[in-house]
């Protein structure tokens, strides 16, 4: 696709999880938890509230179509902050910091006074029906030549357990938010940028790694189109396939609405009860629904059931509309007769209708008020079908193609926290504050001063381990070891089925330091480490795997063993010291390095070919 | 231009690299704070402030309320609190500003419970009550009632609700409920509580109680209301939403959401169970003091001249022995003195050990299981309708609206 054509234009709202002590607003842990450990349940409702302004938002009010009754799981790390129930704390300092810093690293103005706001989210993913958010800089630079809007501080909202039911422990992490100024182009830069702003965010080493911990959301429109924001994309590689099927989607929906236009389509407002002419219909549906409403569309035959991108049709859009009022879904006559519905129940629906060729005919089945609530939303993205695209929030569906969710949002959503005092940034503070060395610049100061195959480099910097193979280094153990014990080691046990979770980073740093010492071989790394995981500490594993032998014993211990193999040397010569390693690393079972045993090893078996030269039997 | 900007002015604002539009809010420990177009709030310097348009005073549109005359009669005189609050620009604080009318527009399903009158008292925060507001809203509810009122609905900040329920309790005999009622989460935010305490209470307020009571979450859950005896209710916790707790007897009914059936216990004064009546003397020279280990004796001696006191004491009601002499000649000087504990549940008892029988040989009367606060509103009202001390003795001795019951059938 030529997206330069087609007008794109993409931004994007990164959301990172930072790895503070406490949460943004109370002092619980930032700690996931299992649902069944869950302490207690209970249960509210929400309800949109006006701005100051008076006004309520659009997105607020398409959640209250349906009153929901919204349950949650609380733990022992939640407290009455996260239950709704206490005023919140004041803004974590930790958390502020850090978002100050990426703010400085990407050359930002910082907020004199930073004002807390509470975002409107009555979806059941906040206790207190808003998300408190805080902007705190402005005004970044990106590579691209492009710039980053804002910059916010933000709690996490609950995680989903199922339907409306919720779990407190993620609510209240804290999240940056960056979000660029709609400056890229096309799908593969959108994809660069997203991955560059997810370098600089892991570069202070303070935030969240895993699934999960980092959600993009996209903000796409191509010309003649409208903006619409892309929520949740979890994974980078997804990115650009999402922007591809949204410009997609968008140049689909403007081809309809042009074919719409040509054939004189319209909405007919008033939808039709028809209740009566599924009296004895086979689809059970209809049969369980106590009304049946029709809502024509003249003009529509045919394109309603036209894939607008993969899996996804106009009448999907359609059906997601009338879902916001509890309804599963619809049925359009483009797929009709199918699902149940018999052909001659179309034909009578059409004949009492006396709808044309070209008029498809939506048929929505629930109670009364359902029915009326979902009619009149097909009524409404039919409207939308025949002036373009509507600006609309979606959901990611897997693959990348997208669901809608709800309304844009408005400022409408935005109202004061007015249980935080704002706090004051000073610029002599934030100037203060050190920058981080970016992944990339480590990469190449790995490559130019520890000689670390280039390769190996970038595999460091983009684990979790970069930040405590640094100090590995510093603490004088060889970056080569470092970099093998964290990347295949410990990967290697785990994969043997080695619970290596309960390793800390210091007991790692200790059985290093311990073969960088003499102490211990490398080869029984991974024995010790295996000792470790299963509750012993460093110098119980290191006695138990590697007890010290003196070079003195080493070397009785070797000669020993030349002596018993006496033959095999005079028949090998120096061939036999590869062979004659493993047994001697056999006998002193990792209390020795491999290095010291083959010197040892070389030297004895010379010595013993010598012998025999000068003395052959 | 700098300086002078009024809220809601259009200013365009030059802080960071791009100039922004926002609208002026209010000036704020030296920062102006603006809201952007994104709905973002920030504080800046002033002076990176210019003024693009000042636009209109929109009113807010009037919406007509319409109501079924065929329902019950409700009457809600409004006090304050956060059942009917709104973000304050001048202070960034949530502040009292509507009237009872906003609260029937705000919870428009009021409409299916009664036919409302609505009534602004004041628009105070309830820690700022005082004793001659108590009085305008006894005589307002009496009103309410006389005019033909079915149930009158109290919306009152929570701080010192419990107070005001129990002041009400002495101060009027009532044929009909008379429900107080607050929340404990701000009206602005989408989980307040006082959509469903407002119900509860108007369903409260329409059915078959007749006496002062406190309608308010059960629970942390929104599922029930329970119905609180205005003498025996107390705010047990700073924050939660089911903070109001009934001290040494259950409560005496409860309203289940959002199904709004009300179901009243046996004990429960019945509606038409008397004539409706107003006596509102108070006699303000009464206090209420907590005993602590170490108090000086000075600090009894400071309620010289005091008509009326009542103590905190601890455990079955006692003070210090250092402290008896102070309080005898307070009583000489013909101050009533009343013992409570500060243990809330449970009975004072002061014939047990020497402390307690000294303080009744002083003359300190046994509050039996009145709580404190209760104790004191009701010596304020004994005081102010009784000038005979061996009258208001009696009366502080006897039970007249619940506050003081015979027997201890409740525990913990």
């Amino acid at each position: 696709m030529d997206y330069e054509n087609l007008g794109l234009k993409a931004g994007i709202e990164i959301h990172q999880q930072m790895n503070t002590r406490e949460k943004l607003f109370c002092h619980c842990p930032t700690v996931l938890r299992k649902f069944d450990e869950r302490s207690g349940e209970f249960f509210r409702y929400l309800r949109a509230t006006e701005s100051e302004l008076g006004e309520i938002d659009e997105a607020a009010k398409e959640e209250m179509k349906q009153e929901r009754q919204f349950c949650y799981y609380a733990y022992d790390t939640t407290c009455l902050v996260e239950y709704d129930e206490e005023p919140p704390a004041p803004l974590n300092p930790e958390a502020l910091e850090i978002c100050c810093t990426i703010a400085r690293t990407l050359s930002m103005t910082p907020i004199g006074q930073v004002h807390t706001m509470r975002k409107l989210v009555i979806d059941g993913s906040n206790t207190s029906g808003f998300q408190r958010t805080a902007l705190v800089a402005m005004d970044g630079v990106l590579p691209n030549g492009g710039s980053i809007e804002t910059i916010c501080l933000e709690e996490e909202a609950a995680q989903r357990v199922e339907g409306d039911t919720f779990s407190l422990d993620r609510l209240g992490i804290p999240l940056v938010e960056i979000t660029t100024s709609p400056c890229m182009k096309t799908p593969e830069e959108v994809r660069e940028i997203a991955a560059y702003l997810g370098m600089v965010l892991r570069s202070t080493g303070r935030v969240k790694r895993g699934l999960g911990t980092i959600r993009q959301d996209v903000n796409i429109s191509i010309r003649d189109g409208a903006r619409v924001e892309i929520k949740g994309v979890q994974e980078l590689d997804l990115i650009a396939e999402v922007v591809k099927r949204e410009a997609l989607r968008q140049e689909n929906l403007l081809s309809i609405r042009d074919q719409l236009r040509d054939r004189g389509a319209s909405v007919v407002e008033e939808p039709v009860d028809v209740t009566g002419i599924f009296g004895t219909t086979k689809s059970s549906i209809l049969k369980r629904a106590s009304r049946i409403l029709a809502v024509r569309l003249p003009g529509f035959a045919g394109l309603v059931g036209r894939e607008i991108q993969p899996g996804r049709r106009l009448g999907s859009e359609f059906s997601d509309y009338a879902r916001k009022c509890g309804v599963g879904g619809i049925f359009h006559t483009d797929e009709l007769p199918a699902y149940g519905i018999a052909a001659g129940e179309v034909a009578e629906l059409r004949a009492h209708l006396s709808a044309g060729d070209n008029e498809c005919i939506i048929l929505v089945a629930a109670d009364p008020g359902k029915a009326r609530c979902a009619a009149q939303q097909v009524v409404i993205r039919a409207g939308w079908a025949l002036r373009g695209v509507p600006e609309e929030t979606r959901k990611m569906l897997e693959e990348g193609s997208t669901a809608y969710m709800r309304p844009l949002p408005g400022a409408a959503r935005m109202y004061p926290e007015t249980d935080v005092v704002p706090v004051t940034i000073t610029s002599d503070w934030f100037d203060s504050l050190p920058l981080p060395e970016l992944l990339t610049e480590k990469r190449d100061r790995f490559v130019q001063n520890l000689h670390l195959d280039p390769a190996l480099a970038s595999q460091l910097v983009s684990s979790e381990q970069v930040f405590l193979f640094e100090r590995m280094v510093a603490a004088g153990i060889s970056p080569a070891l470092a970099a093998r014990t964290l990347l295949s080691t410990l990967k290697e046990l785990s994969r043997a089925g080695t619970d290596v979770s309960h390793i800390t980073d210091q007991e790692i740093l200790d059985i290093l330091s311990a073969v960088e010492l003499g102490e211990a071989a490398k080869e029984a790394i991974p024995a010790i480490l295996g000792m470790v995981s299963s509750g012993a500490s460093v110098a119980e594993a290191i006695q138990e795997c590697a007890p010290a032998i003196s070079r003195e014993e080493l070397r009785a211990i070797v000669k020993k063993i030349v002596e018993s193999r006496s033959d095999f040397i005079t028949e090998r010569g120096k061939g036999a010291l590869g062979p004659l390693m493993g047994v001697v690393m056999d006998e002193v079972r990792g209390s020795v390095d491999g290095k010291l045993v083959s010197e040892v090893l070389r030297q004895e078996i010379a010595a013993h070919v010598k012998e025999k030269e000068i003395h052959p039997v | 231009m700098t300086g002078d900007f009024s809220s809601g002015d259009i200013v365009l604002c030059t802080y960071g690299r791009n100039p922004r539009k926002g609208t002026y809010i209010t000036s704020r420990d030296g920062h102006a704070v603006v809201k952007l177009e994104s709905g973002y709030n920030v504080g800046v310097p002033v002076s990176c402030l210019s003024l693009v348009s000042r636009p209109e005073i929109v009113e807010l549109p009037e919406i007509t309320i319409s109501q079924d005359e065929s329902l019950s009669a409700l009457s809600i005189v409004s006090t304050g609190g956060t059942i009917a609050s709104r973000i304050d620009y001048r202070t960034g604080a949530v502040t009292s500003q509507f009237d009872a009318a906003d609260i029937l527009r705000a919870i428009p399903r009021l409409q299916t419970i009664g036919y409302y009158r609505a009534r602004k008292l004041t628009t105070i925060l309830s820690e700022n009550m005082t004793l001659a507001i108590w009085q305008q809203l006894a005589e307002a509810v009496y009103e309410e009632i006389r005019g033909g009122a079915s149930g009158v609905i109290v919306t009152h900040g929570t701080d010192t609700m419990a107070y005001s329920a129990a002041a009400l309790s002495f101060m009027l005999d009532t044929p009909v409920p008379v429900i107080f009622v607050g929340s404990q989460r701000s009206a602005d935010r989408p989980s307040s509580d006082n959509t469903m305490n407002a119900l509860c209470s108007a369903s409260a307020a329409a059915s078959d109680l007749g006496e002062v009571a406190v309608v308010m979450h059960a629970s942390t859950n929104d599922d029930v209301c329970a119905i609180h005896r205005g003498t025996r209710v107390r705010k047990m916790h700073t924050s939660r939403r089911d903070a109001f707790r009934s001290i040494g007897t259950l409560p005496v009914g409860s309203v289940t959401y959002p199904s709004l059936s009300v179901n009243l216990e046996p004990c429960a004064v019945r509606r038409g169970s008397c004539e409706p009546g107003l006596s509102k003397n108070l006699e303000e020279r009464c206090a209420l003091m907590t005993f602590f280990p170490g108090m000086s004796p000075a600090s009894v001696e400071a309620f010289s001249g005091y008509a009326g006191l009542v103590l905190s004491g601890t455990g079955l009601g006692h003070v210090s022995t250092i402290l008896i002499p102070a309080i005898r000649k307070l009583i000489e000087e013909g101050t009533l003195v009343v013992m409570t504990s500060q243990c809330l549940h449970g009975r004072v008892c002061d014939r047990v050990y020497d402390t307690g029988r000294d303080l009744l040989k002083a003359g300190v009367i046994e509050g039996e299981d009145m709580l404190p606060e209760t104790a004191l509103v009701k010596l304020m009202w004994v005081l102010g309708n009784e000038k005979d001390p061996e009258c208001a003795e009696r009366l502080m001795r006897s039970n007249l609206k619940g506050e003081y019951t015979g027997r201890s059938t409740n525990g913990l």
